[in-house]
């Protein structure tokens, strides 16, 4: 494979990586604490299944970028991709939710008595969108990839013989 | 005589690839197709008795659409728009409906545990002690959007390998 494939996929995986990281880092130390009528209310990525699913795809996410830089291309090249498509599928499927539960925090639902909780736990809500930002950024960098990886690992097998 | 039998051989096998394919994006197509239908019929009404005046309690009708949140709308346009593409057979926009149809699952799924259990640091009640039907109508919704993702997923990697395949007739890709 010569250098002006492997070049841009190498770039993108440590994009992807450097960006999931700061994903996994910044909602960890999202922490946020109110007083209500006397009671600490107390705001952590913990408290929220969602979010819990954010982190620890995006920590598998930053592992498997990582291990995928030291991958023999021409051996291994369709695994890496049909991992790239199922850890891609993660990635987003973690982002939609957490970004779903972060409209919620933030405007409710009426219809369900959902009061929203941006108001009393500012810090934590801007903690939260920082991360979610830098999960789109991987986002779309995983869909580059993918779609590079596609069409490398075609051309591979089109001109093998 | 020989290569003539490999050739013939080569294209049952391309002829087999491609009913499996034809097969698998029916099915994707029947599961986006189900999981449109089910999450967008999904109505209930509950009454309440709230109040208790005199002798007469009094009633509250409360009706959970499924408009009333936006990721069930989101999830209703994506499985609606993949079973257009399946319906059309469009393979540009493969990845980008696998993405759509997994993210918009994956949201209901969070949404409805939350509707299910409550979050009790964010002080949000359950809702599904009330409406059963609707929240159970919407989980067998998503259930069959999981379904058509890992079709669509497998319609995918068997186009990847066998593009592959058909630009080197000779070479199988499983060989390195």
């Amino acid at each position: 494979m010569n250098k002006t494939q492997w070049i841009p996929i190498v770039c993108l995986r440590v994009i992807a990586m450097a960006s999931t990281f700061v994903a996994t880092v910044v909602m960890i130390t999202s922490h946020d604490s109110a007083k209500v009528l006397g009671m600490t209310f107390q705001a952590k990525y913990n408290n929220s299944p969602t979010l819990r699913y954010f982190v620890v795809v995006s920590i598998i996410a930053t592992i498997y970028s990582f291990g995928a830089l030291f991958v023999p291309p021409k051996k291994l090249g369709r695994h890496v991709l049909v991992l790239d498509l199922i850890v891609m599928s993660f990635l987003i499927s973690s982002f939609s939710a957490a970004v779903g539960i972060g409209q919620l925090g933030k405007e409710g639902n009426s219809h369900a008595g959902w009061i929203p909780i941006c108001g009393q736990v500012p810090k934590f809500c801007h903690h939260v969108t920082a991360s979610l930002i830098a999960g789109f950024v991987a986002v779309i960098i995983y869909f580059l990839l993918v779609l590079y990886n596609l069409n490398n690992v075609l051309s591979l097998v089109a001109f093998k013989a | 005589m020989g290569e003539e039998k490999l050739t013939n051989i080569i294209s049952i096998k391309r002829w087999r690839v491609t009913t499996i394919v034809i097969l698998l994006r029916v099915l994707a197509l029947f599961a986006t197709a189900t999981a449109t239908i089910v999450m967008a019929l999904n109505k209930e009404t509950h009454t309440f008795a709230v109040a208790t005046i005199g002798n007469t309690p009094v009633k509250l009708a409360i009706t959970a659409k499924f408009q009333h949140m936006p990721a069930n709308l989101m999830f209703v346009i994506a499985n609606g728009v993949a079973t257009l593409h399946s319906l059309l057979m469009i393979t540009i926009m493969c990845f980008v409906m696998i993405a759509a149809v997994c993210g918009a699952a994956t949201t209901v799924a969070f949404i409805g545990e939350l509707a299910r259990h409550g979050n009790a640091h964010a002080r949000w009640n359950k809702v599904c002690d009330n409406f059963e039907r609707y929240c159970d109508q919407a989980s067998g919704a998503m259930l069959a959007s999981y379904i058509g993702v890992l079709f669509l997923m497998l319609v995918n990697v068997i186009n990847v390998f066998e593009h592959g395949r058909l630009m080197s007739p000779s070479k199988s890709p499983l060989s390195a």
